[in-house]
């Protein structure tokens, strides 16, 4: 059972019915008593990095989220919510974040964008490109998915990024360690790739309830 | 890299697609899932709905048919028509929309832009400009309400104020060009991509794969929308897809 976490700014319907196509049982809540239930959890998200971090504080999702990533409960989050996993982004003032992974969240240079003509969000289709293996990325072509965003992640190592996508500068796409996990584009958006990495995820959380 | 979008724009009214039904030869053509999972399956890389409904009752009507469009499809879609304030925003994302476009009502308020990217982020918040050549002033105007009423706005002072009010994307549609299938206007989309860093969707006059090559290399759009030319089959998005591809633009 997947639990959907619920903090007012996800697009949790197009999430939930992605599931829902691949046969995947969930349950969306915002409560941790109710989400520790889940065998593996996701942490969608749309919206700003500050607002978002001022909301999971408030409810004690923070806390939770920490605690499920620290007991190895798969998480997956999509868009914000990959960056969410990061120690802090520099949107609408610089803000703390889950610092379950190593990195920081940044604007796309303005310098870059303007030299290559290039529009700020990052929005359209763009190339996965595969940096190292993954249980998340099993059976994944190096395909086009879904991306829509005006901030990337600045991983601290290497290792944390799985694929990633150029748009000016190297945008990881999928990443993560351990059982934390991470997409920058919105996998139920991006097709049969997408549809691929959550079944994936989905495989991974049963893999980790098998007795 | 990214790639160049081709985007299938649907007018719903009351829960129907009302444009093209009779030449689809599909079985339920009037249908805007059975037509979005038809476009997904040719390589739309997205899907604009357009309601176009009059009544309470016909927008009320729309909100299901976003809620059974998301439960079918895994390509992004953005609904425009009739979006006054935050509420009918709230109402039409929730159903699982990724973005909703405002045209009229943002030019009337434009403060709508700014809460809406406040309250969504600006990737959920499209502003459509209707835009026509002036003569006398030797602009492009912008209109609203369909087209029927001028305003003062010239076009890039319009789209840029959009743009700093927080709009993610401008979807521009030139009533020159509209309907002429004599091309996209490439002077106007030049223009505005040009004055905005958010990604613009030309729209307007779309006839063929060639005119869409044109959009993107001389009018500098991100995407292109068009309905007619798909719905009535004159071209489809895999033939136009391959076309690009011949010119050397991206696609997916």
């Amino acid at each position: 059972m997947i639990g959907i976490i619920d903090y007012g700014m996800g697009n949790l319907y197009s999430v939930s019915k992605a599931l829902e196509r691949l046969n995947v049982s969930y349950f969306i809540s915002d409560n941790p008593e109710e989400l520790d239930r889940a065998s593996g959890l996701i942490l969608p998200g749309v919206g700003s990095f500050k607002d978002a971090m001022a909301i999971l504080n408030e409810t004690g999702l923070s806390a939770y989220i920490q605690k499920a990533a620290r007991a190895e409960k798969p998480l997956l989050g999509i868009c914000l919510g990959m960056q969410l996993l990061f120690e802090s982004s520099e949107e609408n003032g610089l803000t703390g974040g889950l610092s379950l992974l190593k990195g920081t969240v940044v604007h796309f240079p303005e310098d870059v964008m303007k030299r290559e003509q290039l529009k700020v969000p990052h929005m359209g289709w763009n190339r996965l490109r595969l940096n190292r293996e993954s249980e998340l990325l099993h059976g994944i072509e190096e395909g086009y998915s879904y991306f829509v965003h005006s901030y990337y992640v600045k991983a601290e190592a290497d290792a944390t990024v799985i694929a990633a996508a150029d748009y000016g500068v190297e945008v990881p796409a999928v990443v993560g360690e351990g059982n934390v996990f991470g997409t920058q584009f919105h996998p139920e958006k991006s097709s049969h790739t997408g549809i691929g990495i959550l079944r994936n995820f989905v495989k991974i959380v049963e893999e980790k309830v098998k007795p | 890299m990214i790639t160049k979008r081709i985007i299938p724009c649907l007018d719903v009214k009351d829960g129907r697609v009302v444009k093209g039904i009779q030449f689809l030869g599909l079985r339920d053509a009037g249908d805007p899932v059975e037509l979005a999972k038809f476009y997904d399956k040719e390589g739309a890389d997205e899907l604009v709905f357009l309601d176009i409904s009059a009544s309470h009752e016909g927008r009320k009507t729309m909100a299901d048919v976003v809620e059974s469009v998301a439960a079918q499809l895994a390509i992004p879609f953005t609904v425009g028509g009739g979006i006054n304030s935050l509420e009918d925003m709230k109402r039409i994302l929730r159903a699982g929309a990724d973005k909703v476009s405002v045209n009229t009502s943002a030019v009337l308020r434009p403060e709508l832009i700014t809460e809406g990217a406040r309250f969504f982020g600006s990737q959920c918040i499209v502003v459509a400009i209707d835009a026509r050549f002036d003569a006398e002033s030797g602009t492009y105007l912008v209109y609203t309400h369909g087209g029927r009423e001028k305003t003062d706005w010239e076009v890039t002072e319009w789209a840029r104020e959009a743009v700093r009010r927080g709009a993610g994307e401008i979807l521009l549609t030139s009533m020159n060009s509209d309907g002429e299938k004599s091309g996209f206007d490439l002077k106007l989309n030049r223009m505005v991509s040009e004055a905005v860093t958010v990604p613009v969707i030309a729209s307007g006059g779309a006839g063929n794969a060639v005119h869409f090559a044109d959009a993107f290399k001389e009018g500098k759009a991100d995407a292109a929308l068009a309905a007619s030319i798909f719905h009535y089959k004159e071209t489809s998005v895999k033939e136009v897809k391959d076309y690009l591809k011949t010119q050397g633009v991206l696609v997916r």
